[in-house]
């Protein structure tokens, strides 16, 4: 006998849903990132490609092979893998080992996302997480800068990019300081039309502002990015910055040398804005966005490091949840909180 | 089971080992496992002078057990440990300068460490000499064990040694942040994790041995 | 009239008595009191020759050529004097002597903030050549591999082979140590700073200046009292 059939249908919410998906997003926020890589490739050269290529296969693998072990269906079609491999990429240094990089994406998918229980449930930017423990394990291959538009940049590779893996690196005699390892120990400011244009040393991808400000505005524009994260960090950064450059201009560099410079505009835009690692609210996320322009003005300017856009996001990261309990939305048809104390 | 006396009293050594072991099992005195384990020297130091301090205190307490009111009894079990923490720091300063500087305000702070007053509390206040004796010894190596454990793999994968000794070539690149206290939690992490993996697959297996009868 | 109330009954629970409880923490007190002091006992001198013999291979070690050595603390008004032991606060120089008894130079302690916490180093001071001759760091707690060279790394421990801290008429360091980036050092008074270790390299050099700055006219307006040390502590 066969089960009447049922004519009310019952389902539990959300019944409006939005028209664009998980997937949808991500594949948008890669569209967004090619040009950035691009112009990173134009810089570098094959060394920042294979930066870029091998963190993002070592990514996508990973999600790969541990949702199989996990006896999950693979994830790597969301696209969010390979956010989180060319996300780390861009924030490599070009000439760093490949094994590095390779090892990098591998703990950025399985400690900064797998061990929280995959994409939704991460708390911190895994990209971030990557290289925090790269940053932590090998300090002096991650500052050891190479400079960008050598003339034979597509022909060759620095020879520390091939290194046998587990092996100290060789390193080129052709190293440079990124202007902010000069600011802060040299106190040489660099111009800032080529901090906008990205024509200094520095991460893969975090040199040209303007490529980057596009790409933001992209997403920005099709309601996939919340600008008010990136807006607020740079007010944060420029307005904090512009006091105490007031107060000392020989020791503070100037709000436009600060906003251009190092990751800030990659982290801001690209990095920050992680949909699962930052409050949902718009109160919550002014006070996450404030909170890590000013721990990135801190870091810089009174922290032992020339650079802290990474440190920042990811204590931005860490007290989301706190700003989202102490910022909640009245539930509807209830009483606020304090009334009910 | 077995209850002959002889295999009693092997049981409170061997517990500790392994079936309930300070650190992978009861998740106790974390605090110089993630400290101190970053060579296999400072892991086999610590963990010695916990078993000393171990061993001395739960005898002490076991043989005074009668004679300590139930009302002070924390009190006089701190006042014991303390003492065998200081005898132990000034024979660690006797014996190397160099260990007690690496080895730092943990060996003061072995008096807090929660596996001794716990093993004083649960196990030596309710038995005689020999088996609060037993128990201590196997908890103490135990906890030792787990130590070198974790410092092994923080000091071969941060270091490229083992013991001071180079195990990979002289080219290997040390991977520094096992070395830092962020390490030990990796490390801790991992073996957590080997053990839970075991003790699960054990106990499929046994449901999958009991099913088939 | 004389009417006796009852005794009110005792409860039905006596209170605990406190002899056992006194009787228990004064007997394990005593008990613990004396094994400590035992021990103390029992290993101090092992302990204290330890100490010492870890700090004079520190000390021969910035000092090459000196086979004993004597203790002096500098008083905050400027004085020199014999001195055992250590104390909080006390600036300790040692005088290190050859076999003959002449003076090899002054092991001088000094200490400042490095890039993790305090850092704590000894230098050798030769006045003949008015230079820094050695240097060990006694304790630092930089981050390994990347800090911690300022103890290993050759190139930079070259540069307290013969560190400038000469004194000019007015009997006052003429030039103060300075750190310099790695490969540019052009005088006998620049610290060739690490790679990659630039914060940890300042430090050192900053201890280094401060500490010297204050010392080194100290230390050569009473070198006569140094140099009578070996005499005073040898004679009969």
């Amino acid at each position: 006998m066969s089960l009447p059939k049922k004519t009310l249908e019952i389902r539990t919410s959300p019944h409006l849903k939005s028209p664009i998906q998980t997937d949808t997003i991500m594949r948008n926020v890669v569209y967004a990132l090619l040009p950035v890589a691009a112009f990173a490739v134009y810089l570098f050269g094959l060394a920042a490609l294979l930066v870029l290529l091998v963190s993002t296969l070592a990514a996508v693998l990973t999600e790969h092979f541990l949702c199989i072990l996990n006896h999950r269906e693979s994830t790597i079609r969301d696209w969010s893998a390979v956010i989180t491999g060319l996300l780390l990429g861009l924030t490599l240094p070009p000439a760093l080992p490949l094994w590095m990089v390779a090892c990098g994406g591998i703990i950025a998918i399985a400690l900064g996302k797998f061990m929280f229980g995959g994409l939704g449930y991460n708390s911190f930017n895994p990209a971030l997480v990557g290289r925090a423990v790269l940053q932590a394990s090998f300090p002096v291959a991650i500052t050891t800068w190479y400079p960008a538009m050598t003339p034979d940049r597509f022909s060759s590779l620095p020879a520390s990019s091939l290194t046998m893996p587990f092996m100290k690196p060789v390193w080129d005699t052709v190293t440079t300081a990124t202007p902010l390892g000069q600011m802060k120990f040299e106190h040489i400011a660099a111009e800032t039309g080529n901090l906008f244009f990205g024509m200094s040393g520095g991460s893969v991808g975090e040199t040209s502002a303007l490529i980057i400000l596009i790409c933001g505005a992209y997403l920005a524009a099709r309601n996939m990015l919340n600008w008010r994260i990136p807006v607020t960090i740079f007010a944060v950064v420029a307005g904090l910055t512009a006091i105490f450059h007031g107060i000392s201009p020989e020791t503070y560099p100037t709000p436009q040398f600060m906003l251009f410079s190092g990751g800030l505009m990659l982290g801001a835009v690209f990095m920050a804005t992680d949909m699962v690692a930052s409050p949902l609210t718009t109160p919550g996320v002014i006070v996450y966005s404030a909170v890590i322009g000013v721990m990135i003005v801190v870091i810089r300017f009174w922290g032992g490091l020339p650079e802290g856009v990474m440190y920042a996001i990811l204590f931005g990261n860490a007290v989301s949840p706190l700003i989202e309990r102490s910022i909640q939305p009245r539930v509807y048809g209830t009483t606020s909180r304090r009334a009910k104390a | 089971m077995n209850t002959d006396p002889a295999h009693l009293s092997t049981n409170e050594f061997i517990k500790g080992l392994w079936r309930e072991n300070p650190i992978f099992v009861q998740v106790l005195g974390m605090c110089p496992a993630l400290a101190v384990t970053n060579s296999v020297i400072n892991a086999i130091a610590m963990g010695l002078a916990t078993t000393f301090v171990l061993i001395m205190s739960s005898m002490l307490v076991s043989s005074l057990r009668s004679f300590i009111p139930k009302q002070v009894r924390i009190a006089s079990y701190i006042l014991i440990i303390a003492t065998f923490v200081t005898v132990a720091e000034y024979f660690i300063q006797a014996i190397s300068i160099e260990l007690h500087k690496n080895l730092g305000a943990f060996i003061a702070l072995i008096v807090v460490n929660c596996l001794i007053l716990g093993r004083a509390e649960a196990f030596a206040s309710k038995n005689t000499i020999w088996p609060a004796f037993l128990d201590a010894a196997g908890m103490g190596l135990g906890f030792t064990f787990a130590l070198i454990c974790l410092g092994g793999v923080r000091e071969l994968i941060g270091n490229g040694t083992l013991l001071g000794y180079m195990i990979f070539s002289e080219n290997y690149q040390p991977w520094i942040v096992m070395i830092l206290p962020g390490g030990g939690f990796f490390s801790l992490g991992a073996w957590l994790l080997l053990f839970n993996w075991m003790k699960s697959r054990k106990e499929r297996l046994n449901l999958a041995a009991e099913n088939s009868h | 009239m004389n009417h006796h109330h009852p005794t009110l009954n005792p409860p039905a629970t006596e209170p605990p008595s406190s002899w056992p409880m006194i009787r228990a923490l004064a007997g394990i007190g005593i008990l613990c009191s004396l094994l400590i002091v035992s021990t103390w006992q029992l290993t101090l001198p092992t302990i204290t020759k330890k100490k010492n013999e870890y700090l004079e291979k520190a000390i021969y070690q910035v000092l090459p050529g000196a086979t004993s050595k004597k203790t002096f603390k500098i008083t905050p008004d400027g004085k020199v004097e014999q001195f055992e032991g250590e104390e909080r606060g006390v600036q300790r120089v040692f005088a290190g002597y050859d076999d003959q008894g002449r003076l090899v130079g002054l092991a001088i302690e000094a200490r400042g903030q490095g890039f993790q916490d305090v850092l704590k180093i000894l230098y050798g001071f030769s006045p003949e050549k008015q230079a820094i001759i050695g240097m060990r760091v006694l304790e630092s707690k930089e981050t390994p591999g990347l800090g911690d060279k300022i103890e290993k790394d050759p190139d930079f421990l070259a540069n307290f082979k013969e560190l400038d801290v000469s004194l000019d008429e007015n009997a006052q360091i003429r030039n103060p140590i300075v750190p310099v980036k790695h490969g540019t050092k052009a005088n006998p008074w620049e610290i060739d700073s690490i790679t990659g270790a630039t914060i940890s390299s300042k430090a050192v050099a900053n201890i280094l200046r401060e500490n010297t700055l204050r010392l080194i006219p100290v230390v050569m307006k009473n070198l006569q009292t140094f140099e009578d040390g070996s005499l005073a502590g040898n004679g009969p």
